[in-house]
């Protein structure tokens, strides 16, 4: 009984120490918290000297995440949500789920950054990664009258299949329907999602996969592996950009405001190319690691402002469906 | 015409049924309730159910039409490692679905081992992207399940008939006429509702070997209402489509099989003197052959690209691992409480709802029961905190129509044959339960109970939604391996859960048939 009653004793203790801390609630995708994700070392890292408990909560990938805190509404447990990416911007500006955010940063990306709600953290590329040794094409075109193979995922249910859906069509407007027709005898087959048509390229069931410009890294880097490269298409590439914001229900304002300050800070930024394989949104002053100066840098960046994107999507999608499902 | 008095109750097993409906329709409920207006179908949703039912139904006839002979075959030889290769063939069921693909890739792929054979010969690599490919998928996924169903209709077959056949002089043609037939009229059509089903649901094999999007399924549709539109709405009559169509293929199978059992025998071991001849055991060897190379061939691509990487597994895998089995655990258990009372309720003879129930499980889209059980309990609790219990208890709701069609045609031969003389004896209830019916449901319960087991280590299905960082399930691990680049890691982790999977089930499987066989 005096065991029983020392023990609850220290639980209460316990749990009233536990309390004083405030605690940070981030939601964001499953690869992020991952044992090889970022999430570790940010949360270390920020932790240091915060005096506060920072928790990640992982919930499936960026689409699944807005779902979640649409679900949730203003009752969500969420301070900040990081994951989001430039095609869910709009829907999500739209719910009036996020406030304005307080951030100061000089940005590296490629395009213009302004935002009064989303701040962002990493970017990339969309690009079709192949072998070395491959003669690639260096434009859509090209690539629709070659014989080559190449593996998309699905723009319904994954965010780089939708990112070349967007791709085509700035590049190519009202001519993308015939793009997508010129493309439909290259397409092997359409995944659900990137991981499956990254997997099929690697055990070779086709000549190059849609992925990312920095994805080639990723095996140079973590494998020593130089034999991936990505073919650079004088259309231009389409830009993800990867962006945070702040709940406008949060419990905690001011440490969310400081979390997302953190996000484009040196100790952040420098943890991003090697656990999300991504550009890190402001450079570190140590540059980017070594194999990233290898990777091709596209001449022009494409990226359509969220609500022409948005207005574009329905359209957009069912030229696809028509042109591929000939 | 009034009911005839029973060995065991009807309440436990409609109350099982009730909480199932309860459930799936509540989760389904709750997912309308909180839709806003959305869009409606359209055209593109309608060709989306036109494919899903066209594939499912192509599916469902091709694996069970292939698994009747196998089963037979399989029924009458005895070989050395039979009984490892009906193990087996537990193991494309319960395989995570990107991996199975990926090792089906490997051997019919555009440069899977066929192609290269092909190659060999100067003939052009095998064009596997289609509806072709969906349905050998599909097939790939339930010929094993449908095989071992129907070969379980063969054992049902009491020794002494085969013997009496064999001292009437009967070949091979008049026992499949006698024997063959009117057991296959009793299990073939819940075989071909229970496949149609789980074709029903299929997402990422479909898209993945359709080749593009004319091979949309509805759960694709719903994937797409849910996180582009977040239009609840949608989604929740989609999912309204999906069960619509299980539920009158289940009713259809349910009119269609005829009910009476083959009759009580001695449980003597099952000697066959029939299908001696040359040409029947070369058509059985050439048959089990195929069927095993099917089967083989994938798996061994999967166990190849495993090896590499199950030696240097991360710590966080093994904690997968070790959560994998409790929540199968804990799903299996569940099951059983499920399970044992409704098909105790069926064999009493009142079907159709407990039946109807039972299927629900494999009817609904996860996706859309997930969320709505995340709306019910949001409010209530952190659904994270019940991210495992939720786990165990929806996939044991989705094992439920395999675990029914196992246990049901056995209960209905017990309580038909051993009922009248415990209710003469005053032994109904819990004593029949106890001394009678469990016992002698030894073997399908563990069948059922390894399937459950297996089955709920290799899902996915609604743990993405409630997922926790700190406890992961092995295959949102493989997943999660995957979606960072590691390929290897993911095989490894994939080889692992396989062995896992296989191991749950050939002990729950053997566990029921110990002592049991001659």
């Amino acid at each position: 009984m005096k065991h029983l009653a020392f023990a609850a004793g220290v639980m209460m203790t316990a749990t009233a120490a536990f309390a004083e801390k405030p605690e940070l609630v981030v939601y964001t995708y499953d690869s992020f918290v991952s044992d090889w994700g970022p999430g570790p070392a940010v949360e270390a890292a920020f932790e240091e000297d915060c005096d506060c408990d920072l928790k990640f909560v992982a919930a499936g990938d960026g689409a699944a995440l807005l779902a979640r805190l649409r679900l949730e509404g203003a009752r969500s447990d969420a301070d900040v949500v990081l994951g989001l990416d430039t095609s869910l911007t709009a829907a999500a500006r739209a719910t009036g789920l996020f406030a304005p955010h307080a951030v100061e940063a000089e940005f590296d990306l490629p395009v213009p950054w302004q935002d009064d709600v989303f701040v962002p953290y990493d970017w990339g590329y969309f690009a079709f990664v192949h072998n070395v040794g491959l003669e690639a094409p260096t434009s859509f075109r090209a690539l629709a009258d070659s014989d080559l193979k190449i593996v998309i995922q699905d723009p319904r249910s994954s965010t780089p299949g939708l990112g070349l859906l967007m791709w085509v069509k700035a590049a190519y407007g009202d001519e993308a329907a015939g793009i997508w027709k010129g493309l439909a005898d290259n397409i092997v087959t359409v995944t659900r999602g990137w991981s499956e048509a990254y997997g099929l390229f690697l055990d070779g069931e086709a000549d190059m996969v849609l992925s990312y410009t920095t994805s080639p890294a990723y095996h140079l880097i973590a494998e020593k592996d130089a034999s991936k490269t990505a073919a650079a298409f004088d259309e231009g590439h389409y830009m993800q950009v990867e962006v945070a914001a702040k709940l406008a229900a949060s419990d905690h304002p001011e440490l969310a405001d400081r979390f997302l300050q953190f996000m484009v800070s040196e100790a952040f930024q420098s943890i991003i190319p090697t656990t999300n394989w991504m550009y890190p949104a402001v450079t570190p002053k140590a540059g980017l690691p070594e194999g990233f100066d290898g990777l091709i840098r596209p001449a022009r960046s494409l990226l359509l402002p969220e609500d022409e994107a948005a207005a574009l999507r329905d359209a957009a999608l069912a030229e696809w469906r028509d042109a591929l499902s000939q | 015409m009034a009911r005839r008095a029973q060995p065991v109750g009807a309440g436990p097993g409609i109350g099982a049924a009730a909480a199932v409906g309860a459930l799936i329709l509540g989760s389904l409920a709750a997912v309308f309730l909180r839709a806003e207006a959305g869009r409606g179908l359209g055209p593109a949703d309608w060709a989306a159910v036109r494919f899903t039912v066209l594939q499912a139904t192509l599916s469902a006839a091709i694996s069970v039409g292939l698994a009747v002979p196998v089963a037979r075959a399989l029924a009458r030889r005895r070989f050395v490692g039979r009984r490892a290769l009906i193990a087996l063939m537990g193991a494309p069921f319960i395989l995570p679905v990107i991996v199975a693909v990926l090792g089906l890739l490997s051997v019919f792929g555009r440069s899977g081992w066929v192609s290269q054979a092909l190659g060999w010969f100067g003939l052009p690599p095998l064009s596997i992207y289609g509806l072709h490919g969906v349905v050998l998928a599909h097939v790939f996924f339930n010929l094993p399940l449908a095989t071992r169903l129907i070969l379980q209709g063969w054992q049902e077959i009491p020794a002494e008939r085969f013997r009496l056949a064999a001292q009437l002089g009967a070949g091979p043609g008049e026992i499949r006429r006698l024997l063959e037939r009117p057991m296959l009229a009793r299990v073939v059509p819940g075989a071909l509702a229970v496949v149609f089903a789980i074709c029903l649901t299929s997402f990422a094999v479909a898209l993945t070997l359709g080749g593009g999007p004319r091979a949309t399924t509805i759960e694709l549709a719903i994937y797409q209402a849910f996180r582009f539109d977040f239009d609840l709405g949608r989604a929740a009559l989609l999912s309204s489509i999906q069960i619509l169509l299980t539920s009158a293929a289940a009713l259809l199978a349910l009119k269609a099989a005829r009910h009476e059992g083959p009759g009580a025998g001695l449980d003597r071991p099952v000697q066959r003197w029939d299908a001696n001849g040359a040409g029947l055991v070369a058509q059985d060897a050439a048959l089990i052959g195929l069927a095993t190379l099917f089967l083989a061939l994938p798996l061994a691509a999967i166990i190849a690209r495993g090896v590499p990487g199950i030696l240097s597994l991360p710590a966080g895998v093994w904690r997968a691992a070790l959560t994998s089995v409790e929540v199968a655990a804990g799903s299996t258990a569940l099951l059983l409480m499920l399970a044992l009372p409704m098909a105790a309720t069926v064999a009493t003879g009142r079907r159709a709802g407990v039946e109807l129930a039972g299927m629900l499980g494999l009817a609904a889209s996860p996706l859309v029961i997930g969320t709505g059980l995340f709306i019910i309990i949001n409010p209530l609790a952190d659904p994270r905190a019940l991210a495992l219990p939720v786990t165990a208890l929806v996939n044991a709701v989705m094992a439920l129509p395999f675990a029914l069609r196992i246990l049901v045609p056995r209960a209905c031969e017990v309580v038909a044959r051993h009922g009248r003389l415990a209710l003469a004896l005053d032994m109904g209830g819990w004593p029949f339960v106890r001394r009678v019916l469990l016992p002698r449901m030894r073997p399908q319960i563990g069948f059922a109970a390894g399937l459950a087991a297996a089955l709920s280590m290799g899902d996915l299905g609604v743990i993405a939604l409630f997922a926790d960082p700190d406890r992961a399930t092995l295959p949102l691990q493989v997943w999660r391996l995957m979606g960072a680049y590691r390929m290897e890691t993911a095989a490894g982790a994939a080889l692992l859960l396989l062995c896992l999977s296989m191991a749950a089930f050939w002990l729950l499987d053997r566990g029921g048939r110990f002592h049991a066989e001659a």
